[in-house]
């Protein structure tokens, strides 16, 4: 059904996908935090920084990456010095990407999920004994985990697809950093890939659609448990 | 003791009390919405920043000051909020260990016993939504309990259930407050629960505490019968059952030293009764009546008279060592000649007690 190069492609994309979730959730968890109940100078400046990606075109954030994580690069230089780690053509070059390219999809729906929350759940654990720490693990995240949940589902979903940051930082190297988008523009650029962009075509549509099903499944199921259905 | 000297300031709201309230037993926080018991109750839990000091049998809880402040998870004070706060996330047993597994002080309230006591074995597996308002402040009183407060916060807890089903929550309120031995704070504007679960009250309206005392001594104030309105104003009794005739139902307790009859069986002799005792349901008269239906003619002597604002005349009247007030027109007052130091007979029937009568201490009286 698949070639060899479309397996791989597809096999590339889930890891760099499922990855930069990984990458980004408990990230977004910190900056939302950040975000909605920190009171410090500056929230603004954290704020946009996280929501750039959504504004740039994606092969400037590819090119940015390149600059600032790219062998020559400062923190790309400090980082293959000391620990041997190259980011730049490597498939953890197109996680990195990917990640920054989704992060403003996840920071979103875990802020809503956290603005949502009745403060007074929290004041009712506090007077119950439990400190900051406790309230957050026992209180604050389960009641936030639909909406976490809802984020990483839209991230892993869109990063399946992320195409210029990806090409611009990581390249486009076979079984490495060729995602299926990456597949697929290559096939168009091959006089005999017609089948091909389409099996990949109907196969990016697929996985995109299974996305979504797996959210509003979780997402009733969620609203079901909470009463809220 | 539960004393305090508190300042709070809140977008333009300032409330100022200094109080000192007896532990154990129930205290209530009584007035109008808008007079600052929450918040008072709220500071008291630490929930609302407040300066000045606060301090529970000893234990200094906020010096602002000297700069002591023990944070609210450090208190050990429970909080049943008006709209319950169950965890949504988690089931009803999950929910009463909550406060239960943070405990690290001894337990004095047992699980097993918390839930037989509050009717919650048949709900323990039940999400919070699935359960009605008065199950809700039921688990949330359980919950609260469970924490093994030293001091128990009620913030009008029936508040957010329609008036026919608070049945479904106060008796079980009352059995609690008659097996724990802890103080509580109850913040209600309701008058009715207040003498039906306080021992002590504190009034207050508009940011600062008006009266703080005995429902008894209270009723007879100024500023309660203001906060009432005129149909509730009533002098509160503090009794005990003296007899019983179990055939025609009726029980004496006595007012001032003299017998006072109403219909009530349920009530064992020596049980402690609270009548309030309506002023528009006391009749006067200037001598012993004969001929009447009216059962109780208490002798005593009037006190004061002062003129309400309907036009009436509100007569304070001591009986032995119990004080009744009595509504009675201008006229009335006028054609008997009433005048302080006069001795009169207040006239009570027995049917009218039964409204305002209540049981605010079972556990220490009816055994």
């Amino acid at each position: 059904m698949l070639t060899p190069e479309e397996a791989d492609a597809l096999r590339l994309s889930v890891i760099v996908a499922t990855s930069s979730v990984l990458v980004t959730l408990p990230m977004a968890v910190l900056l939302a935090w950040l975000l909605v109940r920190g009171r410090f100078m500056g929230r603004w400046l954290i704020d946009a920084a996280v929501h750039l990606p959504l504004v740039l075109p994606p092969v400037v954030v590819g090119y940015l990456l390149l600059l600032l994580l790219g062998v020559r690069g400062p923190l790309g230089h400090w980082l293959y010095a000391n620990f041997d780690i190259r980011l730049a053509f490597t498939t953890g070059g197109a996680i990195i990407a990917t990640a920054v390219m989704t992060l403003p999809l996840v920071v979103r729906a875990v802020r809503l999920a956290l603005e949502g929350i009745d403060p007074g759940l929290e004041e009712a654990a506090r007077t119950l004994g439990a400190g900051p720490i406790d309230r957050a693990i026992s209180v604050t995240l389960p009641l936030m985990l639909p909406g976490i949940l809802a984020g990483a589902i839209t991230a892993f979903a869109a990063g399946l697809g992320e195409f210029g940051a990806v090409i611009t930082f990581a390249s486009n190297i076979p079984g490495e950093t060729r995602t299926l988008p990456l597949a697929l523009y290559t096939a168009l650029q091959s006089p005999t890939g017609d089948a091909s962009a389409w099996r990949l075509a109907l196969l990016s549509l697929a996985l995109g659609a299974l996305g979504l099903l797996a959210a509003e499944m979780f997402a009733r199921r969620m609203r079901r448990r909470l009463g809220r259905g | 003791m539960l004393h305090m000297n508190l300042c709070i300031e809140r977008g333009g709201f300032r409330l100022d009390a200094n109080l000192a309230i007896p532990t154990p037993g129930v205290t209530a926080l009584f007035g109008p919405s808008g007079a600052g018991k929450t918040t008072l109750a709220h500071a008291v839990a630490g929930l609302i920043p407040a300066s000045g000091t606060l301090s529970l049998d000893g234990e200094i809880l906020l010096d602002t000051q000297r700069d002591i402040g023990i944070a609210v998870e450090q208190r050990a004070i429970g909080c049943v909020f008006q709209d319950a706060r169950l965890f949504p996330h988690l089931s009803v047993a999950d929910n009463l260990d909550y406060g239960l597994r943070r405990q690290r002080r001894a337990i004095y309230a047992q699980r097993d016993e918390v839930i037989a006591l509050l009717g919650l074995s048949t709900l323990l597996a039940s999400a919070p939504h699935q359960l009605s308002g008065g199950e809700r402040q039921r688990v949330a009183l359980g919950r609260a309990l469970l924490g093994q407060p030293r001091l128990l916060i009620l913030d009008e807890p029936l508040a957010s259930i329609d008036s026919a089903r608070r049945e479904e929550v106060l008796p079980y309120l009352e059995r609690l407050r008659d097996r724990f031995r802890i103080p509580m704070l109850y913040v209600s504007h309701q008058y009715e629960e207040v003498l039906r679960l306080a021992a002590q009250v504190v009034l207050m309206d508009r940011g600062r505490v008006v009266a703080s005392d005995t429902p008894a001594a209270l009723s007879l104030s100024g500023a309660l019968r203001a906060r009432v309105g005129s149909a509730g104003v009533g002098a509160v009794i503090e009794t005990e059952v003296i007899s019983k005739n179990e055939t025609e139902g009726l029980i004496t307790v006595s007012l001032g030293g003299h017998p006072l009859r109403l219909n009530a069986s349920a009530d064992a002799i020596g049980a402690h009764l609270r009548l309030h005792i309506l002023a528009s349901e006391v009749i006067l008269a200037t001598e012993r009546p004969q001929g009447l239906s009216v059962r109780n003619a208490l002798p005593g002597k009037i006190e004061q008279l002062e003129a309400e604002e309907n036009g009436m005349v509100l007569a304070t009247v001591a009986i032995g060592g119990d004080r009744l007030l009595a509504r009675v027109t201008r006229s009335a007052v006028d054609d008997l000649a009433l005048t302080p130091g006069l001795e009169v007979w207040a006239l009570v029937k027995a049917a009218s007690l039964n409204q305002g009568l209540y049981r605010p201490t079972t556990a220490t009286h009816s055994n």
